[in-house]
């Protein structure tokens, strides 16, 4: 009985976060088209959310690289073509692994510091504050988190990308004695315009889903500090679990569209 | 009453089944310092909100200038917003930006303004509280006393008609409170804005106040001068204003012990 009350209760409170994250991010839209602009705090965000985020990006992409090249290696080595470990390399990071990887580092970087000053915001009254200042939230804070993160991270996609492939590359060329451009050749002529835009095009999709999640769990804030600490381990959870479920969703589809 | 600039009418709220407002009913004549006392945690900060259009009575009307905040839509709401400032308890000040941008901050987002224009009226807003060349530090610069003053001249800065406090005396030393005190009483007799004040300091309510009204479980249970609240034997005012343990509204209490 107990089980089903409780069950009952996590359903209930499921829906009331979907509907209550789908009113959020219709009000995002309507207020990005609605003048006027905010630009200066746009780009106010997107350095926060982009460029400071490219060092823990690079790190993260290279190892990546470096580790993929390995594992391959290990493998091909066995059936004597290691040739291949490019190509490999180049499909994994740009069709799944860096938009992935950038993704979930973002989400736990970026989401988090949303959800946390947002929080805080709300239970120091500075939310309220806006509205008594005749300032719409939702315009002030989300928009310009949200244009910001949706435009930045497949720029910061792109990059991770190409760092790991550079990592690849490391190994492929010190350790396994493959050329330099016999090493690029492979693993450009290996990838596919639309390997490049399926990779991109869903961390258009993640990005507004980190700005969306971090911002209404900020908003709804329950209770000082501790409520902002669970705030923020709830919209990282949560935004890593709807990625990783929502990148299935987006293999399956672009395995059918483009096969 | 025509003159009132403010007037709540059967207000009621629920937060989560808990009845905050019950039955409010308030009217604010123009150019008057109205003080709302009451226990904490009464409803005082919530009906606060509900006169500046943040939160949405689940009954009742509250008109601004005669005007039924429930009928507008949100533009409509700004306006009249942009005309009242409020006062939060722990000043609410956004602690991103500079002590200018704060005060600023209303005339930034919507007003068309020279440069200089908006530097004089920062100047001109933090001069009125009694704080001068601080504009380029931050809030977490201040002390709280400080930044309560801050959070009025942002309100000040809007030129309103209406300034509601939350609590403008609690957490700062009595000197401070003291010259807070001052501050509503003079922009009452100066530019005669219309203040609501909610608080429980009893020395701050005697000193700004025309009209005190207090909030009981959920309802206005008496409003009167200063004078009148002080000779009152209304057993629950006479109970809160002279800060007894025992009595009417600690009764209930009492009776679990």
């Amino acid at each position: 009985m107990q089980f089903f009350i409780r069950l009952g209760k996590k359903t209930l409170s499921f829906f009331s976060f979907l509907g209550g994250l789908s009113n959020l991010a219709l009000q995002t839209v309507y207020w990005s088209f609605l003048p006027p602009y905010q630009k200066r705090r746009v780009v106010e965000e997107a350095k926060k959310a982009g460029l400071d985020s490219l060092y823990i990006v690079s790190l993260i992409a290279l190892f990546l690289g470096v580790i993929l090249a390995f594992q391959i290696a290990y493998i091909m080595q066995r059936l004597g073509s290691e040739l291949y470990i490019a190509s490999i390399v180049t499909l994994a990071l740009v069709r799944e692994l860096g938009p992935v990887i950038t993704s979930l580092v973002v989400a736990g970087r970026v989401g988090a510091a949303i959800a946390a000053e947002i929080g805080s915001m709300q239970v120091t009254e500075q939310v309220d504050a806006l509205e008594t200042l005749a300032t719409n939230p939702i315009k002030y804070l989300v928009v310009p988190r949200f244009l910001a993160l949706t435009l930045m991270l497949p720029v910061l996609t792109l990059y991770a990308d190409i760092i790991g492939i550079m990592g690849g590359w490391l190994i492929c060329v010190f350790k396994l004695g493959i050329s330099s451009s016999l090493y690029f050749k492979i693993a450009f002529d290996s990838m596919l315009f639309k390997d490049l835009f399926t990779g991109l095009s869903k961390t258009v999709f993640f990005g507004m889903l980190i700005a969306l999640v971090s911002c209404y769990e900020g908003f709804n804030v329950e209770g000082g500090a501790e409520g902002v600490g669970r705030a923020t381990t709830k919209a990282v959870v949560t935004t890593f679990i709807l990625i990783i479920a929502s990148d299935c969703f987006f293999t399956a589809l672009f395995y059918f569209i483009f096969p | 009453m025509n003159d009132s600039i403010i007037d709540l009418k059967d207000l009621f709220k629920s937060f989560n089944s808990h009845k905050v407002l019950d039955g409010i009913n308030l009217a604010i004549e123009k150019g008057t310092t109205v003080v709302v006392i009451g226990r904490s945690g009464c409803g005082k900060s919530v009906m606060l909100k509900h006169i500046m259009g943040i939160l949405q009575p689940d009954k009742g009307q509250v008109l601004v200038n005669g005007r039924d905040l429930g009928e507008l839509n949100e533009k409509e709401i700004n306006g009249i917003r942009m005309k009242m400032g409020m006062v939060f308890q722990g000043g609410a000040l956004f602690d991103s930006l500079t002590v200018g941008e704060n005060v600023g901050f209303g005339l930034i987002e919507h007003a068309d303004i020279t440069h200089k224009e908006l530097f004089e009226r920062i100047e001109e807003s933090l001069y009125m509280v009694g704080l001068c060349g601080i504009a380029n530090l931050m809030p977490s610069e201040l002390s709280g006393g400080m930044k309560k003053r801050v959070a009025l001249a942002r309100a000040l800065c809007m030129k309103p008609d209406i300034i509601l406090y939350d609590e403008p005396t609690t957490g700062v030393d009595p000197i401070t409170a003291d010259s807070i005190n001052d501050l509503i009483k003079s922009l009452h007799d100066k530019i005669k804005v219309t203040s609501i004040v909610v608080t429980h300091d009893m020395k701050s309510a005697y000193k700004v106040a025309d009209k005190i009204a207090m909030l009981y479980q959920g309802k206005i249970i008496f409003q009167g001068s200063p004078k009148e609240v002080q000779e009152t034997d209304h057993p629950i005012v006479h109970q809160f204003i002279n800060g007894l343990a025992h009595g009417p509204i600690t009764e209930t209490i009492d009776c679990f012990r």
